[in-house]
Formats: structure tokens, sequence, C-alpha cells
């Protein structure tokens, strides 16, 4: 399976996002934020990082980007699309999920792991994972706060499209297990079709053993052993 | 439409005031929290100003648009502002256009 990673003037996990897919059986290719050409992947990972300086709001500029029009389409005619931290924010900007990152609540960027607990197994992203399951990954960020307004946020969570949760180490979702105050302790929601999944905490920089917990193979995972299996797209 | 600035050294002159220069403020919705605005007020009063409230922080953008047209001016400022100046679905903007 051919997953492809977006570089944006300013991204900054695109080589870790490669490494990621690499591990776990895929074949990595790199695309170009200036291309409007996806290179015939079967998945495209935007990744994380800081895009145009994060100027005027994260995202804003590069989801205009002329390969965020390929992207489009792409996820709109059902093609897995995965947007990690600046990837998720860059998702929402462009409409292709619902819902904003605002600022964390406490100002500071975060860096740390955190628990994640896996609420729906319904995402091309999140089928490896059993549901209620806690997996570690870590998160990095300044502007991670989900927000949706009331009537977003029911449809969510009604649709089954909230993926992941900020919670504790053993699955409880408390205020005090969410890092930036991120409404219902959101951590990563799925589009309606489950195609598309956005989430802050970074997968990409939990596959490989050697370097700590391995939480993040649950969601490349999904994708590629799904297609080694020779069930997949 | 000539493309130059003014005052011009291409030595041609203007047809009238063919540029529209607007003023954007974009400001978080009212119920959305506004972490920066907190931590300033927080500081004030150890600056000796503690009877100030409320304090949020927004965006004050300035641009000029080639444009004689007050409607067309606004019509553009509100297209920009709404697909990149701010985004819906946390922020409101108004904004002044001088022709």
């Amino acid at each position: 399976m051919r997953v492809g990673v977006v570089t944006f003037p300013g991204s900054n996990d695109d080589r870790d996002a490669l490494h990621a897919v690499a591990v776990m059986g895929g074949e990595p290719v790199a695309l170009w934020h200036n291309d409007a050409d996806l290179k015939g992947v079967d998945a495209v990972v935007l990744p994380g990082g800081f895009s145009y300086g994060d100027y005027l709001r994260t995202g804003a500029i590069a989801r205009f980007a002329p390969v965020m029009g390929a992207v489009c389409d792409f996820a709109e005619s059902g093609g897995p699309v995965l947007g990690i931290c600046n990837g998720f924010q860059i998702l929402c900007e462009a409409g292709l999920l619902p819902g904003a990152l605002l600022r964390n609540s406490g100002l500071a960027f975060i860096c740390r792991w955190v628990h994640l607990r896996v609420e729906s197994a319904q995402s091309r992203w999140s089928r490896a994972a059993r549901l209620g399951e806690v997996i570690r990954i870590p998160i990095k960020h300044g502007e991670g706060r989900y927000y949706a307004d009331a009537e977003t946020l029911k449809s969510l969570e009604d649709n089954d499209q909230v993926v992941l949760r900020y919670c504790d180490e053993s699955g409880r979702v408390t205020e005090e297990a969410n890092p930036n105050g991120s409404f219902g302790n959101i951590a990563g929601i799925r589009n309606s079709s489950g195609n598309v999944l956005g989430m802050m905490p970074h997968p990409e920089h939990a596959v490989d053993s050697l370097l700590g917990p391995t939480g993040g193979r649950a969601i490349f995972g999904s994708l590629i052993s799904e297609h080694l299996a020779g069930v997949g797209r | 439409m000539t493309a130059c600035c003014r005052p011009c050294e291409c030595g041609q002159e203007r047809k009238g005031d063919e540029v529209a220069r607007v003023a954007i403020d974009v400001m978080l919705k009212q119920e959305i929290l506004d972490p920066q605005g907190q931590t300033v007020e927080v500081a004030l009063p150890t600056l000796g100003y503690p009877d100030v409230h409320k304090v949020r922080i927004g965006k004050h953008i300035e641009l000029e648009i080639d444009e004689s047209s007050p409607e067309e001016a606004a019509r553009k400022v509100e297209n920009l502002a709404t697909r990149l100046l701010s985004n819906p679905v946390i922020e409101e903007f108004t904004y002044e256009i001088e022709l």
C-alpha cells in the first residue's frame, strides 16, 4: 500500500510519518504542498508541524495550498486521509472535519505522553484497535483544544464520530486527564463516512518499541495491515 | 487599472479614488474562552490596574483593495474575511472601509 505524506513549508513530522508507514509495512511516498498531484497513492497523511509558521491561524494558509484541492477530492471520493496535529488543524480549516482547534486552555505548549481511549473502531484508521482499548501516544501542541458548537458536538457523539478521547491510565475520561481543555476530552474525530481521521496526538512517534510505547501502531496498522491482509482497496 | 502606488513615480495620473483602505477586526466569539485575554487580565492588577476586566484579544488586519465602488469593496472584504481572515466556527469579524 502506497501512503503519501504531504510536506508543507514548516511541516516537521513528515519524515517521522514516512518512517512510520515503512515500519508498518507500507510504501512511503513523499508529497509536496505545491504539487496538485497525489502520485496515485492509496492514502494520504497530513503531518504535524507549523505549516506557514501558523500565521493567521493554525492550518489557515495550508488549507489553500495546491495539494489540498487534490486531497479534498481524494477524501470526498472515499480515500483514506489522516491529519495529525497540524494536519488535524488543516483538515478542520478545509472543512473536511467539523470544529476547530483553539489555544490550549492553560496556554502552555504541552509535550508529553498521554493515554487515549479508543471510542470508535469504525474508521479506516482505527479498525485495528479494540473498542475501549487504552493506547499511549505523545502530544506536542500549543493549540489543541478541540471546539465545536453544541449541535456539532451532539452530532459527533450521536454518529460515533469521536474516535479518541484523553483518559487516565485505566481508561477513565476525567477532567484531570484532559491536557488542553478539549470539549468532551476529544483527541481525535472522524468524518461521517470514516475515511478521514484527525487527531492531535502523534501516532507516528509511537510505532517503534525501541523508542517507547507503540500506541501509534493501531492507527497506521488499521490502514496498512488491512491492505496487507488483502481486504483493503 | 494601474498597478503602481501613490505617490506615483511613473508619471501616470490615477483617475479618482481607486484604492479602498480596509481595516478588519477579528475576535473570538463571545462564548469561546480566550486564555490570552484571561492571562493579561490576571497580570494587570500587579501593574496597579485591579479595576480592569473582560480583556479579550483579537487581530487587527489592514489591507488595500484596488476598487472604487464601496459596495464591491464590501463584498470582497466579506468574502475574504469569511474564507481566510477569520474562521466562522470560532471567530467573528467587523470592518471599516475608507474610500
